[in-house]
């Protein structure tokens, strides 16, 4: 008899309880970020879409060996010995045309592997998270700043040099260079 | 009363009065609904420390304008093996249930859609109208789940029936009547006179009777809460186990008139409640109308007296809902055998020896 009437308090009593509980989150503020109008503020080292300055990559193929899902696609054209291709940021002289530099965050699995190991840190990381396509060959960047017909123009210059140095191999018959050969 | 009188002298026939009367509750009705589910959004979220709809229109007030059109937009989906007529069927059923029970509410003392005599009774019959169209709609489903939950829905409102009747008998006995109508305007002119405190017994009787009046009230808003399969008494549409439980299949419009019947009943059980204890469309204190002079605004006040009380245990209810855990089968029956019909029915007893006395 003394269990029952003593379920009834309970009942009743944590029933109370419950409500007074939710009665003061009624005035709560919210604790909701609504996300396109306010975004999270990202944690610092946060991972992100990649972005590849052009101006200090020297085309050396660090990152894009370091890739573990072989995402990046990277091709070099050497320059002519005339050609000014301009210097880094840290100074170091640039030697080739880059003509390809393609990433695809279709496959990117964003582990950050390919920063490290760039000599002139100009492949990171930015705060951009938002880049869904309909189509996923549209999530293939291409970071070249070189136009088309820049890059037909490099290739030819360089196929030139390479046929006018067989040239004068031949005509000189100079001891063989071993032919330079272009990354990928 | 006021408004059927000027319909019948405005139409000349009594018939066609009680037409149009018919369908004034609706005009109540619908908007009701909608901001019911417009709260019931917005207090969950609140007491989840979210937002809640806040896009369509200032504070999402226009979401369930906009929900309701994209429901009457929807396709009407009919399973294959359902049995076509009696799931047509259902909803409608439902939801004429729900809305038989305020024919007998009284909204003001200017309206009340039939004054008959028996309203308290023609309630209680009305609510098994609602089992019916539930189950009819689970059966026609021809889905297990459906199934599941309008039987478990039927069970559930037959047992809390009896609390909810108990206690209506043991105001009955106080009141002497089951009109509801009667029953609000003998609750007239102060919250002193309201049912709960005793109604308009002697003083020694009424401090007798507030205890128990107390007990009884807080039984029959538990069971009605029951009755209208609200958390925690949810077992028949427990989204968790059941998917939907008895409207899984439904879908469009007929999932709409599910929808706008379980907001109608918590409507009506808060309604009768409130006029059973409460003093319905009574103010706790006197008319502002009286004291100016202003007879006709009154009826306004009532109206608005009435709307507040219900849409305030309305809110207790999404309140409760939004706190307590649902009750498993068997705790929901061991609540209604074992707690709520016992204690219903030594409190009318007793209220029935306190009235004698
Ligand atoms: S982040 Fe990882 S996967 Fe993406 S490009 Fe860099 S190394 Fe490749
Ligand atoms: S490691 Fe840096 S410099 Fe080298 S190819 Fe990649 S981005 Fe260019």
């Amino acid at each position: 008899m003394r269990e029952y009437f003593s379920n009834i308090w309970s009942g009743l009593f944590t029933v109370l309880v419950g409500m007074k509980i939710t009665f003061k989150h009624l005035f709560e503020p919210a604790v909701t970020i609504q996300y396109p109008d306010e975004k999270p503020k990202l944690p610092e080292r946060a991972r992100n879409r990649l972005y590849v300055n052009m101006d200090d990559c020297i085309g050396c193929d660090q990152c894009s060996r370091a890739c573990p899902v072989s995402c990046i696609t990277i091709e070099t054209v050497k320059g002519l010995p005339t050609d000014d291709i301009g210097k880094t940021s840290n100074g170091k002289k640039k030697a080739l045309w880059v003509t390809k530099f393609d990433i695809d965050f279709a496959k990117c699995c964003y582990c950050q592997l390919c920063v490290f190991p760039c000599p002139t840190e100009c492949i990171y990381m930015t705060e951009t998270y938002e880049f869904a396509e309909y189509n996923r060959d549209n999530l293939n960047y291409s970071f070249v700043t070189l136009t088309p017909s820049e890059i037909e123009e490099k290739k030819e210059n360089y196929a030139k040099l390479e046929a006018e140095k067989a040239a004068q191999k031949a005509a000189a018959a100079a001891a063989p260079k071993p032919a330079p050969k272009t990354e990928e | 009363m006021i408004i059927y009188d000027f319909l019948s002298e405005l139409f000349g026939s009594p018939v066609l009065a009680a037409f149009i009367q018919s369908f004034i509750p609706l005009i109540f009705l619908i908007p009701f609904a909608l901001f019911a589910v417009w709260l019931e959004r917005k207090v969950s979220a609140f007491m989840q420390d979210r937002i809640g709809p806040n896009r369509v229109g200032a504070h999402g007030w226009l979401q369930t304008v906009a929900d309701i059109l994209k429901l009457i937009q929807k396709e009407d989906i009919v399973a294959t093996n359902a049995n076509k007529p009696l799931f047509n069927i259902a909803p409608v059923l439902v939801f004429a249930g729900s809305y038989l029970a305020f024919a007998a509410i009284p909204f003001s003392s200017a309206f009340i859609g039939s004054g008959i005599d028996l309203g308290l009774l023609f309630i209680v019959a009305a609510s098994g109208f609602v089992v019916a169209g539930i189950l009819m709609g689970g059966w026609a489903s021809n889905n297990k789940y459906s199934l599941l939950g309008a039987v478990r829905s039927a069970a559930q409102v037959v047992s809390y029936e009896i609390p909810t009747v108990l206690v209506i008998l043991s105001v009955v006995m106080l009141t002497g009547s089951l009109s509801l109508y009667e029953l609000s305007e003998m609750q007239t002119s102060s919250f002193y006179n309201w049912v709960i405190f005793g109604g308009t017994a002697p003083t020694l009787q009424k401090i007798l009777l507030i205890p128990f009046m107390f007990i009884g009230f807080i039984i029959i808003y538990i069971s009605s809460l029951a009755e209208v399969n609200r958390t925690p008494f949810d077992i028949p549409e427990a989204e968790s186990e059941l998917v939907a439980g008895f409207h899984t299949e439904y879908s469009g419009m007929k999932f709409a008139m599910f929808f706008l019947a379980e907001y109608a009943n918590m409507f009506a059980v808060s309604a009768i409640v409130s006029a059973i204890f409460l003093g319905g469309y009574q103010s706790p204190f006197g008319y502002l109308g009286n004291t100016i002079g202003w007879e006709w605004l009154v009826p306004i006040e009532q109206f608005f007296w009435f709307a507040a009380k219900g849409i305030f245990f309305v809110f207790v209810q999404m309140w409760l809902r939004w706190t307590l855990p649902r009750l498993r089968v068997d705790q929901l029956m061991a609540l209604c055998w074992k707690y709520l019909i016992p204690i219903a029915f030594v409190n009318l007893l007793i209220i029935g020896i306190i009235v004698i006395l």
